[in-house]
């Protein structure tokens, strides 16, 4: 998934890292960070942000649901895994498609992209800055699907 | 000299660092030594096998039916606990790729300063503030991440794992986030399997010595003498372990943090992830959500192959960690990141040329001076 400028290059890479505050749950900092400064607005990165903590929030909580799967999944030997998908791995497909939503519609027409903590183990949420190579005019908002400049 | 690239599809699985042996293509994930979890298997489904060759057949018969069927059904649970655990992964967080790697040396260098030339430069530590607790995150020189809390790094599995609470040989695996709850029922249904077979012995050596004769008994039945044995010294250790293991939880301790002593002597209550509370401790740990595999074992890779006609030997390129120093010498000079862990491996080609610096005494200002001496006349 890439942003559709031709002449887009990698420039920076920044990393958003987990919020430990409240534990080991899966939490990302908010704090927005300033090499994003020029090219987002904040309220938006920030709910990217909060929405994806609030995902991983609904995918880690303890709750009725959680013990009634673990129950039934330990009086079976946890052979219901082999055919059954766990509640976690259905958030992560939401998360998954989520994020290719806000980089279709907000991140890509400003030369962002966001990629799914699942493929940097969790640990940080990686967003590319991608840089407009040479001037052919076509300014950076701007997604140009074709390959040939406006004339 | 033609050079012809070959790329081929690789699993990730067959690409990733740290010493754990996979197989069923990347479906299943152990450590490298294996012996003790054989001994395991062999144990169990020897005594097993025993018992439902000798005392089952009587037991049967003179007691209750039911008695060799419990046994199956938790001879069977204990299986598949032991498998579970030694084959999934416990929760390993990969290596951070380069440009991750660079972007928290940058962080680290910005928060230390400028350290004066002779001095050791401090640990690398982030303090966190964990439920009103200062908890201190250590940075991980082999897989150059900051480890997150309650995760170490296994030196025999050489990989950082969350949550790790030990590495078991019996299980041939660590045990960490994701299969701690399958150790803990692994050890509490073999505890009972054990008990049982124990008990069972015992019964049915007395049922058969009301009727025959001591001796009688054990030479008609000679697997019980082992069965005896095998159990009796189980019976300790088994047992033993899963009340450890249950102290463990009621309190949400790794054994980890145990042995450090992490939350006990002067930092006694101030463990910050349990929920002071036992039912829920337990219930976390035993009942909480399945966490997914982070390690992306059985997606696809694509790596180059480059063989040029004058070597008819073909250079892979290895898309391997790059060379690190040691965790135990953090003083070495920063890691040199020469190969990269990206999807797309560059042919090793590149890589002499890239390290050829200009020498100081350059042509170009040669050159200059040379132009300039001409002008001058």
């Amino acid at each position: 998934l890439r942003p559709c400028h031709v002449n887009a290059s990698l420039a920076n890479k920044v990393f958003i890292q987990r919020d430990y505050s409240e534990g080991t749950t899966c939490k990302f900092q908010t704090k927005f960070p300033s090499e994003l400064e020029s090219r987002i607005e904040r309220t938006l990165f920030e709910d990217t942000v909060k929405t994806l903590n609030n995902y991983y929030a609904e995918a880690e909580k303890i709750g009725g649901q959680s013990y009634l799967e673990g129950c039934l999944a330990c009086a079976t030997a946890y052979l219901i895994f082999l055919c059954m998908e766990t509640r976690y791995e259905k958030v992560l497909k939401k998360i998954a498609k989520y994020i290719q939503e806000q980089n279709e519609k907000i991140y890509a027409p400003r030369g962002l992209l966001i990629t799914d903590p699942i493929e940097r183990g969790m640990r940080v949420i990686e967003i590319s800055i991608y840089e407009d190579r040479g001037s052919s005019g076509s300014s950076s908002g701007s997604s140009s699907v074709s390959g040939s400049t406006a004339r | 000299m033609s050079a012809v690239m070959i790329t081929r599809k690789v699993r990730k699985w067959e690409k990733l660092p740290g010493k754990n042996t996979f197989c069923c293509d990347g479906r299943v994930m152990m450590a490298r030594q294996k012996g003790v979890f054989y001994l395991t298997l062999f144990l169990i489904t020897g005594t097993c096998a025993l018992f439902f060759a000798f005392e089952c057949p009587y037991l049967a018969v003179h007691l209750c039916p039911a008695i060799p069927v419990f046994a199956v059904l938790l001879f069977l649970f204990v299986m598949a606990m032991l498998l579970r655990t030694s084959f999934s992964d416990p929760g390993v967080l990969p290596r951070a790729l380069p440009e991750e790697a660079t972007f928290i040396e940058m962080e680290i260098e910005a928060a230390n300063g400028n350290v004066p030339a002779g001095q050791r430069p401090p640990p690398r530590i982030r303090n966190v503030q964990i439920n009103n607790q200062i908890v201190k995150l250590k940075y991980c020189y082999t897989c150059k991440i900051f480890r997150p809390p309650r995760a170490s790094h296994c030196s025999i599995c050489d990989n950082c794992v969350d949550r790790f609470d030990h590495h078991c040989p019996w299980v041939g695996n660590c045990v960490g986030k994701r299969n701690y709850r399958y150790f803990y029922l692994f050890t509490l249904s073999l505890s009972l399997l054990t008990i049982y077979i124990f008990t069972f012995d015992i019964v049915h050596v007395v049922m058969r010595s009301m009727n025959g004769g001591f001796l009688n008994t054990l030479k008609e039945t000679p697997g019980t003498v082992l069965e005896v044995l095998v159990c009796f010294f189980t019976l300790w250790s088994v047992v033993g372990l899963t009340g450890f293991h249950t102290y463990l939880i009621s309190l949400n301790q790794t054994t980890n943090e145990d042995i450090k002593g992490s939350w006990s002597g002067k930092n006694r209550g101030q463990n910050p992830y349990s929920h002071k509370n036992i039912i829920k401790n337990c219930c976390e740990v035993l009942c909480g959500p399945t966490y997914p595999s982070v390690l992306d074992r059985r997606g696809l890779l694509q790596e180059d192959t480059l063989i040029s006609s004058s070597n008819p030997v073909p250079q892979s390129t290895k898309t391997t960690a790059p060379l690190i120093p040691n965790e135990h010498t953090p003083d070495d000079a920063k890691p040199s990141i020469a190969a990269s862990a990206e999807k797309n491996a560059s042919p090793k080609e590149e890589h002499p040329a890239a390290t050829k610096v200009p020498p100081l005494a350059s042509p170009e200002t040669d050159a200059e001076t040379s132009i300039a001496k001409e002008r001058a006349h």
